[in-house]
């Protein structure tokens, strides 16, 4: 046994990091769905056969080995695997009634339902208001007034209003990395998304705005549908109310994340969150 | 506030359509916009083999020019009573300059550029590129300039030739044209070679010198094959130069030191003057398709080369 | 004495190394070769400069060639120019950043089109200069204006060397030097710009639009200045297209021919008929052309080494 592992559990028995009453009950149709989901880079499976149920307004995090597949499972959901050439797919992804992977479904519709917040804060080069405001430009909003007050809304729930009110219109390269990082939530959450996937949203940042930005993600759970993938245990136990373990491109385990991690059903997903092995 | 979508009266799907078309439509804008190098490049085969086909096809302008003369007849007199259309001084007058133009172009070119990848320090480095940079962005008719009032009269001087203008003259000009093309792509390929490669070699107790010319040359050799064949192409097809420094007597002979004639400056200097449809007019196209033919291949061939360095450092 | 390895009786390995003088002198010696471009470079220039400072003044730049070319100024040859390379521009930058947009973003790389573009680019971009304005006389004024002539019923007007043919030849010559610049501008922009912009539910050509272009902005910049460089010197693709030896009046139409900078220092260099007297005109003009083609190349240079150094900056 690991040392830190047991800090898991006494944190998690002793100071739950999610209030229970917040979690919905399980009763509450699916928002996002995964039904023996394959995925193939040419001939390589990356995801094989991926199953699993994620409720509305919770948090869940997707944790495993680096190359399990935990990206590439998140980034199915608003189909930015399109961009890769020779991926090919099969099985059934939802979002509520939307059929994700429909040949005619429209991707850009897609995108506009379900935000996504990267690996490392990637903002335009242009100003913190431009960025804010761009995906409300192009839905054809032209109003200033209303453009401003959204920016201000976005840039509110995204716990950066009060850091840079005073200059919107400077660069958004200046601000620091965890700065940035909520700037590209803020940019998201402008065009009213229900769903949030954040790609390791924590892992280029300091332990300060990393702990900004996990504060965040449990405000933001009373509005948005959000998956998280990290590679970080003790943060998918602070911030999720379910965790995925996934390795090698299989789901290995997915329920309640206390109990995943005090008392994960299989033994592969033991010795990982014990620290055997990743 | 209202929700998203936002403006009123607008229908969303209807909105969504008219994008996706217009997506559509840009698409095949840009398309369309890269098909033009496609276009272009068809176009130039077509049009200037086209106006030379009466060569082959016209029994009036064969009476004057025939492909098989081209080879057998001994002199270009385009302009006489007998026209007489012999392309042997010319292809000689060609080799002659561009043979001068590569003999000092690619040595120079060649270990300028082992000498900015391997040994210069950065600042000497940023003097050099800019330079050659500059050199590059000289107008070929400025060189010929110089060639023609400046070059010509030191050449004489030195060599004692008793023309002024000549091949050697042509030639030397013309390697300043080409110099920075190989120099370029040279440097190009010698800097994509991994640094791990030197590494290796320098801690094995190889000198700077010793794994520049055994190591990185060596696995750059495509590249620096490729700058030469480029510079080749260029020095064959570049016009002005070689028709202001050279002379432009098509003599055919061996030396150097003679006015010499080239394809493109014969297309140059007497395109001009002829008669369109004219059997002087069709050679003079027919100059031009072969000048194109050879540039083509050397060029074909550079770009393999190309590929085949990129290949092996990318495998490497 | 002797060493034996594997059974084998071999010569010890020498204990000093042999000496590197070779070495040093080839060392030495492709420096000097980087030394002698450099003296060859400042060498012309510095011809040019020393010779032709002392006749650019405003009359020679705003006047008009007069008693046989022998006196007078440049202006018709100044004005020519800058009108061949605006139209050339403005008939090359969209086809250009277009097909460069299409190599980079949308087209799949091993497909057989996207092959057949780029072996023409390639290959586009070694036509000797002097095949294009063979190709510009048999297409652009041959074939193209005298058809437009016939269409429209007119006499010789579109069917004639013209300002237009010599613009459209150089376009198309320069062509490959704003596709090549623009997609090196557009591989440059990092892939998180595009995923940013996806994500937020942006079509492919707003991102292109909103995102790419304007980070490309400065290497697109260097391309159009690279070739308007490059068309302001290139003298051969314009000799059958429409450049006139000496013109009495500006150009104003499309149609009509035009003086040329290169073109007017290549006929006071080889057809004049007294060359001392031409000399000091000959060494103005050759300045001033070398001026603006240098000036554009700095500048180009300058944007380039900017928008590296940002890149750097970022990574």
């Amino acid at each position: 046994m690991v040392t830190d592992v047991p800090t898991i559990r006494t944190r998690l028995a002793d100071a739950p990091a999610t209030d229970p009453a917040a979690t919905p009950p399980q009763a509450s149709p699916p928002h996002l769905v995964a039904r023996d989901f394959h995925l193939f880079y040419g001939s390589n499976e990356a995801l094989k056969g991926v199953s699993l149920e994620i409720p509305a307004r919770t948090v869940t995090a997707i944790i495993g080995p680096s190359g399990c597949g935990k990206s590439t499972l998140l980034r199915s959901f608003n189909r930015m695997n399109d961009l890769i050439p020779n991926v090919r797919v099969t099985g059934e992804l939802r979002i509520s009634e939307l059929n994700v992977l429909a040949r005619d479904t429209d991707v850009v519709d897609l995108r506009r339902r379900v935000g996504m917040v990267f690996q490392r804060p990637n903002p335009f080069p242009k100003s913190i208001f431009e960025n804010v405001v761009f995906g409300l430009r192009l839905l054809g909003v032209k109003d200033r007034g209303e453009l401003e007050v959204r920016a201000e809304d976005s840039l509110r729930r995204a716990a950066l209003w009060d850091e840079v009110k005073d200059r919107l219109d400077h660069s958004a390269m200046a601000l620091s990395g965890g700065q940035q990082q909520r700037l590209c939530i803020a940019r998201s959450m402008a065009i009213e998304p229900e769903v949030l996937l954040m790609d390791e949203p924590a892992s280029a940042l300091d332990p300060t705005a990393t702990a900004r930005v996990e504060e965040l993600i449990l405000e933001l759970k009373s509005r948005y549908t959000i998956v998280v993938v990290t590679h970080n245990m003790q943060q998918a136990a602070r911030v999720s109310d379910r965790t995925a373990f996934m390795m090698q491109g299989e789901l290995v385990e997915f329920g309640d994340t206390r109990q995943l991690f005090t008392s994960p059903h299989k033994k592969l997903t033991e010795d990982y969150i014990t620290g055997r092995f990743g | 506030m209202t929700p998203l979508p936002i403006r009123p009266g607008v229908n969303m799907a209807r909105h969504r359509r008219m994008q996706r078309l217009r997506e559509e439509f840009i698409a095949w804008v840009l398309r369309a916009c890269a098909f033009s190098a496609v276009a272009g490049l068809l176009l130039i085969m077509i049009f200037v083999f086209r106006e030379a086909l009466p060569i082959f096809t016209s029994a009036e302008t064969q009476r004057e020019a025939t492909f098989g003369g081209f080879f057998t007849v001994p002199n270009w007199q385009p302009v006489s009573d007998h026209p007489k259309y012999g392309i042997i001084p010319i292809l000689i007058g060609t080799f002659k300059i561009v043979a001068v133009a590569m003999v000092f172009s690619v040595p120079v070119a060649v270990l300028a550029a082992l000498f900015a990848s391997e040994f210069a320090s950065p600042r000497l480095r940023e003097i050099l590129k800019p330079t050659i940079e500059m050199l590059a962005g000289i107008p070929s008719v400025v060189l010929g300039f110089f060639a023609l009032m400046v070059m010509a009269s030191w050449i004489q001087s030195v060599t004692g030739s008793p023309v002024r203008l000549n091949a050697l003259n042509a030639g030397l000009a013309l390697s300043l044209g080409v110099l920075p093309t190989v120099f370029t792509v040279c440097e190009d390929a010698l800097r994509a070679v991994p640094k791990s490669y030197r590494e290796a070699s320098l801690a094995l107790g190889a000198s700077r010198w010793q794994t520049a010319w055994r190591v990185t040359l060596p696995a750059a050799s495509a590249g620096v094959a490729a700058g030469v064949l480029l510079g080749l192409a260029r020095a064959t097809g570049e016009t002005m130069i070689v028709l202001m420094a050279s002379g432009n007597a098509a003599l055919g002979t061996a030396s150097v030191f003679d006015s010499a004639r080239t394809l493109s400056a014969t297309i140059a200097a007497e395109l001009a003057e002829v008669v369109v449809g004219s059997p002087h007019y069709s050679v003079l196209f027919f100059l031009g398709a072969l000048l194109f033919l050879i540039t083509f291949v050397i060029n074909v061939a550079a770009g393999l080369l190309v590929d085949r360095l990129r290949r092996r450092l990318a495998g490497a | 004495m002797s060493a034996v390895i594997l059974g084998q009786k071999v010569a010890p390995l020498p204990a000093v190394r042999p000496s590197d003088a070779p070495g040093r002198a080839f060392t030495l010696l492709s420096g000097f070769a980087a030394l002698l471009i450099v003296l060859m470079t400042a060498l012309i220039i510095g011809d040019v400069v020393v010779h032709g400072w002392q006749t650019v003044t405003w009359e020679f730049l705003s006047g008009v060639p007069r008693q046989g070319m022998t006196e007078g100024g440049i202006w018709p040859a100044i004005y020519g120019s800058l009108l061949l390379v605006v139209l050339m521009t403005f008939a090359l930058v969209p086809f250009g950043v277009g097909a460069a947009i299409y190599l980079n973003e949308y087209a799949n790389p091993d497909a057989p089109f996207t092959r057949a573009v780029r072996f023409s680019v390639h290959n586009l971009a070694g036509v000797p200069s002097i095949v294009f304005g063979l190709f510009g006389l048999g297409f652009f004024v041959q074939f193209v204006g005298m058809q437009m002539d016939r269409a429209l019923g007119l006499d010789v007007t579109w069917g004639q060397p013209a300002l237009i043919w010599a613009s459209l030849t150089l376009a198309l010559l320069n062509l490959p030097v704003v596709i090549v610049t623009t997609e090196e501008s557009l591989r440059a922009v990092p892939r998180e710009m595009r995923e940013a912009s996806l994500a937020l539910g942006a079509t492919r050509w707003q991102t292109i639009r909103h995102v790419l272009l304007p980070q490309a902005m400065p290497g697109i910049l260097t391309g159009a200045i690279l070739s308007v460089s490059r068309g302001a010197g290139e003298v051969a693709p314009i000799l059958f297209t429409g450049a006139a030896y000496f013109l009495p009046y500006l150009p104003t139409s499309p149609t009509d021919q035009f003086m040329e900078l290169g073109y007017h220092v290549f006929v006071l260099a080889t057809q004049s008929p007294d060359v001392d007297a031409t000399k000091p005109l000959l060494y103005g003009t050759v300045l001033v052309l070398l001026l603006m083609t240098l000036l554009l190349n700095l500048t180009a240079m300058l944007l380039r080494a900017r928008l590296r150094a940002n890149l750097a900056g970022r990574s």
